[in-house]
């Protein structure tokens, strides 16, 4: 193998630009080509549901590195290009306007696709969901347009994303109501006590929540969204809609090339594919764990450490992304901060003061400590990690008296390392 | 446009030019210097900005808020009094000449 032979990146976004970059400090010479599909240079999403939605901004504010940086690095950047697919046999891709562009080794990093509603009157102009910069724009000027003639804004959904562009309109002076289908805000990663603790925020800021609302029609009225109807016959009046029921993983070309797919490309902890030419990193993969699961993880923490391990798999060196995985949202005065993976817990213990809030959610199984919620509580969440990261665990008790200091463990365990 | 110092945990100094109200993340960021992670963009939520600055520019600059003094106690690399998170150092021309150091780790 000839260590410097062309590599091809598929995917733009923070998780492509890692590897452009990690590949570079790994020592790679050769020619290197990141084709995204936006007319951007890679940047950060996270503000685009929060800050950046509020405040607006240029494009380049949101720039994971600047222009000199590809450049420095001799990064070929072909923005607005599509790739059709992957050719195994030929080692080469195929991009949208026909041209090839042949690989010794590949790198995939496409992303995430925004679920849609499968209902009548999902493609009415006025319904948005968020990916990009231009989601971003566009439902900015729809919050600002409807703040501005006094109509509401219904979100779909009571996740992330909906919660933060909930936030954003509330902040941009618009009503909004959120229809959420579950019982609870946020059920598929937090406990119910961290639920209530954001649906008492949300509505303290006026935000309307439906929970259990089924989703049946989006109302058009004059070739426009007007508002929304649930199975039980409900109507809410809408300016616009924002869909935000979460993303499915974008595999299509692994897929159709014959990787190894599982709702996600699936990768080991190196982000090697089931193919040893190809690796895979960020949100289009499924990573198994040492317990046989596979994980989805959409967060930035995850396109920069599986990029690193790409990289380094494509130079022939194993990098396992091991840390404990973390998270974070911001939503009006509330910071949260997650570490570890709840799921599967049997037990969840809370430490702090739970009606300001300022508390964090211990969350365990059997006895062991497997994820940590912090509400405006920087010093849980810091110490958690770091616990987590070393694979110890505060008893139950321990974790919920505020008074313990989590950290101890951390320095009696180098304490012990350090007199054996 | 104060002109600052960067030094990467290899020693290697990097001398850049910001605007006044950028972050010192940010132009780092943008620099391509490698001894940063910001992952969370500056949201003082991830502690991967994390640099030393040198002693004598330390009562020069905003003293840090309840927030990021709380995320400094956990950094991943070593907490020294002169730590600051570079999301939360805003330049100007006060702070021309300024040199930071990064850690030999951000997570």
């Amino acid at each position: 193998m000839d260590p410097n032979a062309p590599i091809v990146i598929i995917g733009a976004g923070q998780a492509g630009m890692q590897i452009a970059e990690s590949l570079r400090h790994e020592g790679f010479n050769g020619t290197l080509t990141l084709c995204g599909e936006e007319p951007h240079p890679p940047y950060q999403r996270p503000p685009l549901s929060k800050k950046w939605l509020v405040e607006g901004g240029s494009a380049a504010s949101l720039a994971v590195r600047g222009p000199a940086v590809l450049e420095r690095l001799k990064i070929v950047l072909k923005t607005d290009t599509r790739v059709r697919a992957v050719d195994r046999t030929r080692k080469q891709v195929e991009l949208s306007d026909g041209s090839q562009l042949p690989y010794d080794r590949l790198a995939l990093a496409t992303g995430s696709l925004p679920r849609t509603l499968p209902i009548p009157g999902a493609s009415l102009p006025g319904v948005l969901a968020l990916r990009g910069i231009a989601d971003s724009v566009a439902i900015g000027a729809a919050i600002r347009h409807c703040a501005a003639e006094g109509r509401k804004i219904v979100v779909v959904g009571g996740g992330f994303i909906g919660l933060e562009v909930a936030a954003a309109a509330c902040k941009l002076g618009a009503e909004v109501t959120v229809l959420e289908g579950l019982p609870r805000l946020m059920s598929r990663v937090t406990a119910p006590v961290v639920s209530e603790s954001f649906a008492r925020l949300h509505r303290s800021h006026g935000v309307q929540l439906v929970f259990g609302a089924q989703v049946a029609e989006i109302v058009g009225y004059e070739g426009h969204v007007a508002g929304v109807r649930t199975r039980d016959g409900q109507e809410y009046p809408a300016g616009c809609v924002i869909v935000g029921i979460g993303v499915d993983p974008d595999d299509l070309l692994a897929r159709s090339a014959g990787l190894l797919c599982d709702r996600g490309i699936i990768v080991d902890a190196c982000s090697r594919t089931s193919d040893p030419l190809i690796a895979a990193a960020g949100d289009c993969t499924a990573r198994r764990l040492p317990d046989g699961e596979l994980i989805r993880l959409e967060s930035v923490q995850n396109a920069i450490e599986q990029g690193k391990s790409a990289a380094a798999a494509l130079m022939g060196r194993e990098r396992p992304f091991v840390a404990a995985p973390w998270f974070w949202s911001d939503q009006f005065e509330i910071k949260l901060q997650m570490v570890g993976l709840s799921r599967g817990y049997d037990q969840v213990v809370t430490r702090g003061d739970l009606d300001k809030p300022a508390y964090s959610a211990f969350y365990y199984r059997a006895g062991r400590l497997l994820a940590v919620d912090s509400l405006n509580r920087i010093s849980d969440h810091m110490q958690a990690k770091k616990l987590l990261d070393a694979g110890l665990s505060p008893t139950p008790e321990q974790a919920a008296d505020p008074q313990f200091e989590l950290i101890s463990l951390l320095k009696a365990r180098d304490a012990t390392a350090a007199g054996a | 446009m104060p002109k600052i110092t960067y030094v990467e945990p290899d020693g290697r100094a990097v001398t850049l030019t910001l605007k006044s109200g950028q972050t010192l993340m940010r132009a780092a960021m943008e620099a391509g210097l490698e001894g940063i992670e910001a992952q969370c963009g500056g949201n003082c939520s991830c502690a991967t900005c994390h640099c030393y600055v040198r002693p004598e520019w330390l009562d020069k600059l905003k003293p840090p808020s309840e927030d990021e003094r709380l995320m400094l106690e956990n950094v991943a690399a070593e907490r020294r009094p002169n730590s600051r998170l570079s999301c939360q150092l805003i330049a100007n021309d006060s702070l021309d000449g300024l040199i930071v150091q990064f850690p030999d780790r951000q997570s």
